[in-house]
């Protein structure tokens, strides 16, 4: 599992080498409080690093999630949009955001492993 | 230079129990505890919270010749509430006008006796307290209370908790007032507060503030309650919060706060008038105001924050009314907001649409209270 500055992490997926999936850290989640809405980008579209693909809401405000490497969005969590609150109860789990097929991989080799991560919050 | 916040008495158990502190009105205060907002605010609608609000401004206005109605009377200068008939033991909502008919503040005023009780909001107290010694000296020593704490306690459970410390608070209804002596020293008790819950705001003295405090926190149906939930909890009762949706460019008439204006203030009234704006005031409740603070429920789920802009179509140019508070309302499920629409557009189930991040969102002007309040009547 890899880790972003913007508190996302990319988990590799099983079976297809060049997919990762994207969600927000427990210390994220807590940072931003109760979800109430999320809004998702369609399924199918191309995006490059740091576009603005997910907005959240918390009880307190709106913020974004950014695409963390360049690719293609193939499945995003649609339970989300009636159960914002799985991103507070599962960040790492029930609560990811979407799938994407990553454009290069080796974008990856840069971003923090775990341990890297907790030094850096 | 930084500027030093100040801190209210209960400052140090806010840090013990995990209190997030921002600053707030010059304070230092708690905006959550550990639970968080969600959790904070179903909580108190299902059993008790506990929220300090120290740092608004607790005042006396003692009448000099001894009478209360002198102090009351004085008062009527400079609000359009009905004070001299508001009997001992009671306390009713009010607001400061401008000349202008503008909003300075909006308050609590009690009757205790031989004087009147005010709790004003905290980033008015100065220039509230200023104002009326300004005006009421001549009648009234303005006495700014600094030795005391003011915490509410609301919810369902309040009663039998408060009960258990001052057995009188179980006999008061909504908005009586009394003293009642305590383990604690007198506690100045109103049933009242500003959730939309049955419940009490309790001056405390701000040395016996925390073992209170702690005393009420032993019950286990009573949680603390931070800012955040403070703000959603009252914006389901349909309540103001001054500086975001009353101030002094917005009119008690257009703010839909007429209700808090009674009989003898108005036209006819046995004493009309004679408060600051009363022109303006008087004769738009005669013509209707040109627009009003009004609810507003989104149709999906996207919450609509203070400053979304409000249009009559989704193509319209032109804006007719602005969000002034807006949020998530754990209690109802939904997101929730109020602000001020143009009156052709203020009727209930006028459909109306919020811009939201560059796309424009329905929207529908909705009753207030969005949850009913469960006052003790």
């Amino acid at each position: 599992m890899k880790f972003t500055e913007e508190h996302e992490w990319l988990r590799a997926d099983d079976d297809e080498d060049d997919v990762v999936t994207v969600g927000i850290t427990e210390h994220a989640a807590e940072q931003l409080g109760d979800l109430v809405f999320v809004e998702l980008p369609e399924e199918g579209i191309t995006v490059a690093k740091e576009d603005e693909v997910v907005v959240i809401e918390s009880v307190k405000a709106a913020s974004d999630i950014m695409a963390p490497v360049d690719g293609e969005i193939i499945e995003v969590n649609s339970a989300l949009i009636d159960n914002p609150a799985l991103v507070n109860e599962d960040p790492l789990g029930k609560g990811w955001f979407f799938k994407m097929k990553v454009a290069d991989m080796s974008d990856l080799d840069a971003m923090m492993d775990e341990a890297a991560y907790k030094k850096f919050i | 230079m930084t500027d030093t916040l100040l801190t209210t008495p209960l400052h140090a158990l806010h840090l013990e129990l995990g209190g997030k502190m921002v600053p707030f009105a010059g304070y230092d205060m708690p905006v959550q505890y550990p639970p968080g907002v969600m959790k904070e605010h179903l909580h108190c609608r299902a059993h008790a919270g506990l929220f300090d609000v120290s740092h608004m401004g607790q005042v006396i206005l003692r009448p000099r010749s001894g009478n209360v109605a002198d102090a009351a009377r004085a008062l009527e200068k400079l609000l359009p509430q009905d004070v001299i008939a508001l009997k001992t033991g009671r306390q009713r909502y009010g607001f400061f006008t401008n000349d202008a008919g503008g909003i300075l503040d909006d308050l609590m005023i009690a009757n205790r006796g031989d004087h009147l009780f005010l709790v004003v909001n905290a980033a008015c107290k100065e220039a509230d307290i200023a104002h009326m010694r300004d005006a009421l000296s001549k009648t009234c020593k303005v006495e700014e209370i600094t030795d005391r704490a003011l915490v509410a306690l609301q919810g369902p459970d309040a009663e039998s908790v408060l009960a258990a410390i001052a057995p009188g608070a179980a006999d008061m209804q909504f908005m009586d007032v009394a003293t009642h002596d305590s383990d604690f020293g007198p506690l100045w008790v109103s049933r009242s507060g500003y959730t939309g819950e049955d419940g009490y705001e309790i001056s405390v003295a701000a040395d016996r503030a925390e073992d209170f405090a702690r005393a009420l926190l032993d019950h286990d149906s009573v949680q603390p309650i931070g800012l955040g939930a403070r703000d959603s909890l009252r914006l389901e009762a349909g309540l103001c919060l001054y500086g975001n949706d009353i101030d002094a460019s917005t009119t008690p008439v257009e703010a839909n706060l007429v209700w808090g204006m009674q009989k003898a203030r108005r036209a006819g009234g046995a004493r009309e008038g004679g408060f600051p704006g009363s022109d303006v005031i008087l004769r738009q409740i005669e013509m209707g105001p040109p627009r009003l603070r009004v609810g507003l429920l989104p149709d999906g789920r996207a919450p609509m924050r203070q400053g979304t802009a409000l249009f009559a179509a989704e193509d319209a140019d032109a804006a007719i009314g602005a969000v002034t508070s807006g949020a998530f309302g754990p209690s109802i499920e939904r997101p929730l907001a109020m602000g001020y629409v143009s009156i052709d557009h203020s009727g209930v189930g006028t459909k109306l649409w919020g811009e939201v991040r560059g796309k424009r969102l329905p929207v529908t002007v909705a009753e207030m209270p969005f949850r009913p309040a469960t006052y003790k009547r």
